[in-house]
């Protein structure tokens, strides 16, 4: 505990330090903004940042954009209570009693008790990123090939089952995430796959293209066509003080939602939008009063936005510990510090601490940041919502031009970014998740690599999989997933997040 | 498309993709199973991608009715993917400040009409701004055209 703590104190140092601040702040800015802004979630603003931030240092770099995504948390609650939007698709439940509230004239509260919430769900469950991510590191250093492989094949399973979709278009969706992340150079051989004879693709397809175009681009051509004005309210400074009785009705909601997305966080999938619909199913189920959900529950907005903030910490354990992305934007962030020649994994703790300590420390700090800014800027930060949609998706689009291009200085990454565009939009029309996509593709070279090296190990037997405790546990929790999603889809039964996702529509 | 449902077609096309890869792996070396090479593991997959595209599209009868009318926002949609081409061609050649400015001027004038003289004066405010904020202040390298800026 006491090394632990030293640890901290070193990551305060570096976290204070005036620059690692000021991009701490400017992080949290952006991402307030990014996710206040529809049609740009945390993920094509994180990935559109990325070129930013190749001229920083790794711990730089991964402060920043950890700030745009507890920011984009942050700031989806303000469209949603304020303007019914959801910003981000996060903030989707606290649409329902966040607007409400806002109609009661109670709109100031919802603010103040949402950004509560994301303070002090976003605070535990650093503690908890804190606590858990050194042990976790610890035992994974034992970790070989197979386990990895296992580790990895369990992820888009476990994101896949989570999704509440049909598992055979998850998997699909997975499958073509790892072709995709195949193209190019094979690691061991050196031999070109699917380049068609394109130069630039023998390093194989960059992330940042892929992410922005598959949620970037695809939003803005499902939104710009039914673009419309909307009426911004700006609530009034002294709205924003809830009432005891408010905030006596929120402390439990927050205490749960905190644990709640944390767990659910470290578990891959889209977490912080699963962990919203899940605590704010908890909460109704919970509730004395159900018959308020809907009708303006502090509840309903205390629960769902500490568990999203909550959830954001949580999914940095699986990638800090491990070096395993449990989603699409753990994906992107890792390919942040990998850029910098940083090489993720159990011994990333231990080998740069000054990474680990001061983005850990900087979370602090973000978080306190984000509680000052969001609360008294809210009517400054709003006013951005007055640009209309017709001006403001070609100013995002020029952005991701540039973005995209700056990463790897080629034309061929907007080639990519554009074919990726159309096929998010597709997808999006035919009901396909595009997050295993992003997932399969960046796990795919350190799959494929850990699977060849395993059979190689075991002379070409598949038993390694199994005769290892750590990967044949996995690869159980892998058949059960698969088993329930069978059963599920056989019986024609609507299971827990079928049951979920209805609930929360009706 | 006569009676076509979404699943049908959507996970025909998938089998189709999952059959051209397998295929497509085929040609590279397989190697054998204690030693993969570079073709093993997209094969693999290939044929998963087929299995898995069969399955949706054999269990698809329920799925709602294949239309068209569903992308009725999909000429809006080309049209902004056609203003990304055109930066994507352009971009080398015409050197950053040029093509932006272009790329601004088809969207903003031409796909949304808006007023032209604030038009022009949003896109050369971006136009050289961005390009201030990106090459000067945060050193990214930006291209330069043939007319040398």
């Amino acid at each position: 505990m006491l090394e632990t703590l030293g640890s901290l104190a070193t990551g305060f140092n570096i976290a204070l330090a005036p620059q690692f601040l000021a991009y701490a702040f400017a992080g949290c800015v952006i991402g307030t903004l990014v996710g206040m802004l529809p049609g740009l979630g945390p993920l094509a603003g994180i990935s559109l940042l990325l070129p930013g931030t190749l001229g920083l240092n790794p711990t730089a770099a991964l402060i920043m954009l950890a700030g745009v995504y507890y920011g984009a948390m942050y700031g989806g609650s303000t469209t949603s209570i304020l303007m019914r939007i959801p910003g981000e698709a996060a903030s989707v439940m606290t649409c329902i009693d966040g607007y409400a509230m806002t109609q009661r004239g109670r709109g100031g509260a919802a603010l103040a008790i949402a950004a509560i919430g994301s303070f002090v769900a976003g605070t535990l469950s650093v503690i908890g990123l804190m606590l858990l991510a050194p042990p976790l590191a610890e035992f994974a250093i034992r970790f070989g090939p197979a386990e990895y492989t296992s580790l990895l094949l369990v992820g888009l399973i476990v994101l896949a089952y989570m999704s509440g979709g049909s598992m055979p278009r998850m998997l699909a969706m997975a499958a073509v995430g790892l072709l995709v992340g195949m193209i190019g150079m094979d690691v061991m051989s050196g031999y070109a796959r699917f380049t068609g004879g394109v130069i630039e693709l023998r390093d194989g397809l960059g992330i940042v293209p892929v992410a922005v175009g598959l949620f970037g681009i695809s939003e803005i051509m499902l939104s710009a066509a039914k673009a419309r004005e909307v009426a911004v309210r700006q609530p009034r400074l002294r709205e924003l003080v809830p009432t005891a009785a408010e905030l006596k009705d929120a402390v439990a909601p927050i205490a749960r939602g905190s644990v709640l997305g944390f767990l659910i966080g470290i578990i891959p999938g889209s977490a912080h939008i699963i962990s919203s619909f899940v605590a704010y199913g908890v909460e109704r189920r919970l509730s004395k009063t159900p018959e308020r959900f809907g009708n303006g529950a502090v509840a309903g907005v205390a629960g769902p936005e500490s568990a999203n903030n909550a959830a954001a910490s949580g999914a940095f354990v699986p990638m800090l510990a491990l070096g395993v992305p449990s989603g699409p934007i753990p994906a992107v962030m890792l390919a942040a510090i990998m850029v910098h020649g940083v090489v993720p994994g159990p011994l990333l703790i231990n080998e740069r601490p000054e990474i680990f300590w001061g983005f850990i420390a900087s979370m602090y700090v973000g978080n306190v940041v984000l509680l000052m800014l969001n609360l008294p800027l809210v009517g400054i930060f709003i006013q951005v919502l007055r640009i209309p949609y017709r001006y403001l998706y070609p100013l995002i689009l020029t952005l991701c031009v540039i973005g995209v291009y700056a990463v790897g200085q080629s034309v061929v990454d907007i080639w990519i970014m554009i074919a990726m565009g159309f096929l998010g939009y597709a997808m999006r029309k035919l009901g396909y998740e595009p997050a295993p996509l992003v997932l399969g593709m960046v796990i795919a070279p350190q799959l494929e690599l850990s699977f060849r090296q395993a059979l190689a190990l075991s002379g070409g037997s598949y038993s390694i999989f199994v005769a290892r405790p750590v990967s044949a546990a996995l690869l159980v929790l892998a058949v059960v997933l698969l088993a329930l999603s069978v059963r599920s889809a056989l019986t024609r039964r609507a299971d827990w997040r079928t049951r979920l996702g209805l609930e929360e529509r009706g | 498309v006569g009676g076509l449902r979404d699943d049908q077609a959507s996970g025909a096309a998938l089998a189709l993709a999952g059959a051209a890869i397998a295929w497509q792996s085929w040609q590279y070396p397989l190697g054998s199973v204690s030693a993969p090479g570079p073709g093993y593991l997209p094969f693999a997959l290939g044929i998963a991608l087929l299995a898995f595209g069969a399955f949706i599209a054999l269990a698809g009868g329920r799925s709602s009715p294949f239309g068209w009318q569903r992308f009725d926002d999909g000429p809006k949609g080309l049209a902004i993917l056609a203003g990304l081409a055109f930066a994507a061609l352009a971009l080398e050649r015409l050197g950053y400040r040029i093509t932006i400015a272009v790329l601004l001027v088809y969207y903003l004038g031409v796909l949304e009409r808006r007023p032209w003289v604030r038009t022009l004066v949003l896109t050369a405010v971006v136009a050289l701004g961005s390009h201030h904020l990106f090459a000067r202040w945060l050193r990214v390298p930006l291209p330069v055209g043939v007319f040398g800026f």
